[in-house]
Order: C-alpha cells, then sequence, then structure tokens
C-alpha cells in the first residue's frame, strides 16, 4: 500500500526528512511542508546527497508555505511538484495511508 | 472519502495549527467528510475561548468554531491533556470545584477521552497528523 510521507522541518534543523527517505518505500510520495520546504531548493548543502538516492519516490512541496517563505517557484529542483492545500487533501487520499515526519 | 485529523500543536507555536486548519478547510470543500479532528497534548490549546489574538492576525480558536458550525464538524479535546493545561468544560468545572465561570472550552469544541481518537481511526479511510 502506497504511502503519503509529510515532512515539516528543515533539513538543516532537523533529521526528519533523512528518516523519512530511509523508509520510504517504490511507489510513495514525500511532501514537503512549513519548513519542510527548504529541502526542496536547488543548490543547498543538502540537496545533492538526499534527494539523488531517491528516484523511485516523487516529491510535492505545499506552494502556500513557499510563498509564505518568499521563495521563488524557479529555485526548487527539477521535478519537484508544487501543489495546493487542495493537492495535499488528493495526495491523502490517493495514497493508503500518510506518515507524518514530526 | 471519510478523514480525521489528529492536531498535536497549539495555536501560534510554529504552524501546525494553522497547516491542519487549511487543511480540513480544503478537504470540505472538496465535498469529503471529516469525522473528527482530535487536539492532543499542546494542541488543546486550539480550543480555549479566552484566547483573544490582536485584530490584525488570524483566530485560529475561531476559525476552528466557525468550520464546525458551517460544516457539524465533531471537535475533540482531549480530557487528560486539557485537565492539566487549564481547558474545562462546566462539568469538570464543577467536578473540580474551580468556580462559577471558569468553563473555558470553545464552541463547538468538546472535552472527551482517548478514545475518540481511537475509534476516528477506525472509522475514518484516512488519518492525517499534525503537530510539531
Amino acid at each position: 500500500m502506497s504511502m503519503l510521507h509529510t515532512v515539516n522541518k528543515s533539513p538543516f534543523e532537523s533529521n526528519g526528512l533523512r528518516s523519512c527517505l530511509a523508509h520510504a518505500s517504490k511507489g510513495d510520495t514525500v511532501l514537503l511542508i512549513e519548513d519542510g520546504v527548504y529541502a526542496a531548493l536547488k543548490g543547498t548543502a543538502v540537496s545533492g546527497d538526499l534527494w539523488r538516492c531517491r528516484i523511485d519516490v516523487k516529491f510535492c512541496v505545499l506552494g502556500a508555505d513557499l510563498a509564505a517563505r518568499g521563495l521563488d517557484k524557479g529555485r526548487l529542483i527539477d521535478g519537484i511538484r508544487v501543489v495546493d492545500y487542495g493537492g495535499f487533501v488528493d495526495l491523502v487520499t490517493e495514497h493508503g495511508r500518510t506518515q507524518a515526519w514530526l | 472519502m471519510k478523514l480525521s485529523i489528529l492536531i498535536n500543536e497549539g495555536p501560534y507555536t510554529h504552524q501546525a495549527a494553522d497547516t491542519a486548519y487549511q487543511f480540513t478547510k480544503a478537504a470540505l470543500d472538496k465535498g469529503h467528510e471529516v469525522f473528527r479532528v482530535f487536539f492532543y497534548n499542546d494542541g488543546v490549546y486550539n480550543g480555549s475561548r479566552l484566547t483573544v489574538p490582536p485584530q490584525d492576525d488570524r483566530n485560529i480558536q475561531k476559525n476552528w468554531s466557525e468550520l464546525a458550525a458551517k460544516h457539524k464538524l465533531d471537535l475533540v479535546v482531549c480530557i487528560a491533556a486539557a485537565q492539566r493545561r487549564g481547558i474545562l468544560d462546566e462539568g469538570e468545572v464543577k467536578r473540580h470545584g474551580k468556580g462559577e465561570g471558569a468553563a473555558n472550552v470553545a464552541p463547538g469544541f468538546r472535552i472527551s477521552g482517548l478514545g475518540q481518537l481511537i475509534e476516528m481511526g477506525i472509522q475514518s479511510d484516512r488519518l492525517v497528523i499534525f503537530g510539531d
């Protein structure tokens, strides 16, 4: 059963995303919300090693939380999909269960 | 689809209470059923009617109360977490002798036990957790 993982902490502050990526399975989606959106940026200290290993997992980011932090969509790592709150709801219903990495 | 929401963080702390509200609203707008919203640990502070945020700020408690009234939502505050933090309804005020008018659970919220959390996990298609 596929799983939606939500990550709400910056990768510069917590190991949540790292733990999430170690546990996520093929077919899962990782949704970055709140301070978690900082992980979606290109060219940071974590953007290389964190993402390269998980090409079999889809990544999404909550657009409202990007905007709230003044982060432009042009700064996102290629392939990350921006969703709104309605898209967040769709991701929850499309996956069998939701795991929050708090 | 039938969804339930668990909130473990108080209002105006980080962002979980806001995200949970926006998510719940979006789910209702899309026509999903929200079976219950459960407030646990510091999340119980979302259900205090005594919060008075500045006028130009969002009023998280009022937002929940209004959403509950509009959609007949079941907002449940964990009793053990609430008593520790001073969130009481009329019954609990009487039981603990806290004096008339001390009840502060906000409109649309009710105080109940962890059984409600277990039940919503069983009854709902999805359980979504917001916290810190």
